[in-house]
């Protein structure tokens, strides 16, 4: 139990879930009921399709490859006002239709951006599917952009920045490490922008933004539910298959981090901070970018440290030597480049932030040290492969695991394997990440804190 | 970075925003979310709906009670209590307990609101067995224990620490006490540094058996298990709770509206929030009354507020209003943030809008597209997760409607008419509200 919750560590966390132990095919079985297929669409356009026949209920999901990490210079928060301005007219449905459209049969839709992707998504009941392809279909190309609509939306996602960023000390903190963990990967950049850059953001940005990206060959669409896969092939056939092949992109090759050779610290004391917190980063390899098995032992890595009230960092932190209110360690495994891994925690009672900081330093330096025992990495297994069974429970929980996989360079197949290279970690594995990685004096550390006596 | 942010109902809200269904009609049939009532020996009673789909069970359950039962000078004990189940229970420990809680891969929860104290379960059915008995065990016979209790204790001081100099979480605390008065509903329900520091292993105790009654319990569970092996599970989780809780009466309360409140801080953004009457459940025009929330700022992004206060002007990123539906009391809530230069144009327009509503009523157009949404919205909200299957079956119950509500309610609905809506509309929204402001230079004046 954590009544309360680390304020400080609220970065994008991808989760990275795999299926049953199958066999290699494109099409696989789970336990007899879930038969999951993919193809592609003549324009180039990739499917998957996740039967779950429990509810006459379908998840429409459409995955672009583009996310904030794409984004040209000096254009920041691009990727994601442009989300917004997608929920705008087209050439053949004004605005407000699509979103009344989902209303009236009493489905849900959104969208969100992150720095590798950008989905759009509608839960509906099953026989509204077609529906749904056609309107997702058609603002995947005829988005009809006015100036107006730009100005009134784009004072909405400064409302947004203002909500979700500026009003909190700790999203502020957490921006500012990242743009210091990050030097040269784009990662640096915040997913919704900086304020002086968004209020630029114009309706030329808008659409070469569209016409680069939004293309057929560029997305994945994603369709869960009460389905089968003949029937979604086509109607996407009859859909998004009219929709022409766009030019083909250029590899999603970005700038890449330097070797960190020094320890950093960001600070920010607010006078709305009583419990300071702290957070500390590194840069690790992701599921994309990592050498066979070594994303798989940094994912265990965190749930042993820090992935739970079990962790070693929770029994010692909290439970024996009772100095944190909250303490853990997390990483963001689905990410097309080097991604991020994190500790964190926050002093109770009369504890020093000092103490948590130095007791978490330490029970790294036990893993890189000494490693980990056979029982615990037993453990952590299990719950993951568990997290598996539990994630068939819920089809946009499934919609979600796919469309970002096969967004950052991930296929079908890796989620269907995950399970069996789980298996494969060895203790040393474990140990090698936290002692090659989780070093000391290459970290970024952010500290929250209070305002200091006297100031203001 | 969601387009717009789902609005933080709790379970009961949610219930009520998204009643009924078409689908459902299809559902038993399809689905299997056919809910059956299974009595045990001991005379638990539970709803159950059979699904092999996926190899798990979900068991939710509920007391009646909940926060609102913390004694005077003891607040928190609630929430206290309910961060100690997993803290060891019968002759295991905190440490053994948890071990082999993780051993057997059970997600056990508990925790409370202001009107029930919630539980649950989700495993892997062939883990069953194992995992309720360390259930039945943290219902029946918690430990307790002085040195978990201290340390969830001080994580709890330690939240309400946290949240001290922070406008918003201190301006809301302000708003409910100066809405509810003295009743329950206006004492936090984490409790205060006093109210903590006042509670002993036996007040844990004693409450724990006054709340952990069977008349007050209602029990859910979905997946692959039979009726009559949960009748044996029923019993064996329940059925040594004494019959009767022992409840102290709480007086139905009016949240006090016509005032404002206006907290001064230099923030980026000044947030609003109004409160207007609500309407009981059991009101005639309560689903009238559900009809012309959706229709105002309810669930989609079609409703009157989100058009004029963002679609058409930018002035904010969510705005939305609520039917809250508390056992002891219920209001309309609308709440937005906007840029500070902006609040007393956003409050205007918020205003207008619900004038409007007031005077004019919908035009049978929105209540056509309203009554379709929240018919259609059922299923996908409340069906879509053995989790949500779970929770709704609970919360039909603590609400005293029965197994027939889902089949039932598209006609409740249907029934209404504009003048039904328009009626309710002038009878919620003609009253004076409640105004929260926090935000920079903000006055009691800007409310108007």
């Amino acid at each position: 139990m954590t009544p309360t919750g680390n304020r400080l560590c609220a970065m994008f966390l991808g989760v990275w879930l795999g299926f049953g132990v199958l066999p290699a095919a494109a099409d696989t079985q789970v336990a007899g009921e879930t038969k999951i297929s993919s193809f592609t669409l003549g324009n180039g356009m990739e499917v998957v399709v996740i039967p779950d026949h429990r509810a006459p209920i379908a998840t429409h999901m459409v995955w672009y490859k583009v996310g904030s990490a794409d984004e040209p210079p000096g254009k920041s928060g691009i990727a994601h006002f442009f989300e917004h301005l997608m929920f705008k007219g087209t050439t053949n449905h004004a605005a407000g239709e699509f979103d009344r459209a989902v209303a009236e049969i009493g489905g849900n839709n959104n969208a969100f951006t992150s720095y590798d992707y950008t989905a759009y998504f509608e839960t509906v009941p099953a026989d509204a599917l077609e529906q749904m392809m056609a309107f997702e279909a058609d603002r995947m190309r005829n988005l009809v952009l006015s100036d107006e609509v730009i100005a009134t939306e784009r004072d909405v996602v400064l409302e947004e920045r203002r909500s979700r960023i500026d009003n909190d000390p700790s999203a502020l903190l957490d921006e500012e490490v990242s743009a210091t963990l990050w030097q040269n990967q784009p990662y640096r950049i915040p997913v919704i922008g900086w304020m002086q850059e968004m209020k630029q953001l114009n309706r030329a940005d808008a659409q070469a933004f569209y016409d680069r990206y939004y293309t057929p060959n560029n997305a994945v669409l994603v369709v869960a539910g009460d389905v089968e896969e003949e029937a979604v092939k086509a109607m996407a056939e009859r859909t998004y298959g009219k929709v022409a092949r766009g030019p083909d992109l250029p590899p999603r090759e970005r700038p890449v981090e330097p070797e960190q050779n020094t320890k950093r610290t960001v600070t920010l004391s607010d006078q709305r901070v009583s419990v300071p917190s702290f957070s500390a980063q590194w840069v690790v390899p992701s599921y994309s970018t990592a050498e066979p098995g070594e994303a798989e032992a940094l994912d265990l890595l965190a749930e042993i440290l820090g992935g739970g009230v079990r962790s070693r960092l929770y029994q010692e932190l909290v439970v024996k030597q009772r100095i944190a209110v909250s303490t853990g360690a997390s990483y963001s495994g689905t990410m097309l480049d080097d991604t991020s891994f994190a500790v964190y925690g926050a002093p109770v009672g009369q504890a020093a932030l000092e103490q948590v900081e130095t007791a978490v330093t330490r029970e790294i330096a036990r893993i890189a040290d000494e490693g980990v025992t056979a029982d615990e990495l037993e453990s952590a297994k299990k719950r993951f492969v568990r997290a598996t069974i539990f994630a068939r429970d819920r089809q946009t929980a499934m919609a979600n695991i796919f469309g970002s996989t096969l967004a950052t360079g991930g296929s079908v197949r890796d989620i269907e394997e995950w399970p069996g290279r789980i298996e494969k970690v060895t203790p040393e594995q474990i140990k090698t990440a936290a002692a090659r990685y989780l070093v000391p004096s290459r970290s970024t550390t952010g500290y929250l804190l209070p305002q200091a006596k006297g100031g203001n | 970075m969601q387009k717009f942010s789902t609005p933080l109902h709790d379970a009961a809200i949610q219930l009520v925003a998204a009643l009924a269904c078409l689908l459902v009609f299809a559902l038993p049939a399809r689905s299997g979310v056919n809910i059956q009532e299974v009595h045990s020996e001991k005379g638990i009673t539970a709803w159950l709906v059979e699904d092999y789909t996926v190899p798990i069970v979900t068991l939710r359950f509920a007391f009646e009670g909940g926060s609102s039962q913390d004694p005077a000078g003891k607040e928190g004990l609630a929430n206290l209590m309910s961060g100690l189940f997993d803290e060891g229970a019968g002759d295991l420990e905190s440490d053994a307990f948890q071990e082999k809680l993780d051993d057997v891969g059970a997600e056990m929860r508990f925790s409370s609101s202001r009107d029930a104290i919630y539980g649950g379960m989700r495993v892997l059915a062939e883990d069953r067995q194992v995992a309720f008995d360390l259930l039945r065990l943290a219902i029946g016979q918690p430990r307790f224990d002085q040195q978990p209790i201290d340390r969830i204790r001080s994580q709890i001081v330690t939240g309400i620490d946290a949240a001290e100099r922070d406008p918003n979480a201190q301006a809301r605390k302000q708003w409910m006490r100066a809405i509810y008065g003295e009743h329950p509903y206006a004492r936090p329900d984490e409790g205060t540094r006093q109210s903590l520091a006042a509670i002993a292993p036996d007040d844990l105790r004693a409450f724990r058996k006054s709340q952990f009654g069977r008349s007050g319990l209602h029990v859910a569970v979905i997946g692959a298990v039979d009726a009559e092996t949960l009748k044996a599970d029923l019993d064996r989780l329940f059925g040594d709770l004494p019959e009767q809780q022992d409840l102290k009466p709480v007086q139905r309360v009016d949240p006090r509206l016509g005032q404002e409140i206006a907290v001064a801080y230099d923030l980026p953004q000044t947030s609003i929030q109004m409160a207007f009457p609500g309407i009981e459940r059991s009101d005639p025009d309560f689903y009238a009354a559900m009809l012309m929330n959706e229709i105002l700022g309810g669930g989609t992004f079609t409703s009157r507020l989100f058009a004029e206060v963002r679609e058409k002007r930018g002035l904010a990123y969510s705005v939305d209003s609520i039917l809250s539906n508390r056992r002891y009391s219920s209001s309309l809530g609308i709440s937005t943030a906007t840029r500070s230069d902006r609040a007393s144009e956003t409050i205007r327009i918020i205003r207008d809008v619900v004038r409007q509503m007031a005077d004019d009523g919908p035009t049978a157009a929105e209540l056509e597209a309203a009554k379709k949404y929240l018919i259609g919205a059922y299923a996908i909200n409340n069906l879509n997760s053995s989790g949500a299957v779970a929770s709704t079956m609970v919360e039909l119950q603590l609400a005293g409607l029965g197994r027939d509500y889902i089949s039932r309610r598209p006609a409740l609905l249907g029934a209404v008419t504009v003048d039904d809506v328009t009626r309710v509309a002038r009878r919620l929204l003609t009253a004076e509200p409640a105004v929260l402001l926090v935000g920079p230079d903000v006055k009691k004046a800007d409310a108007q």
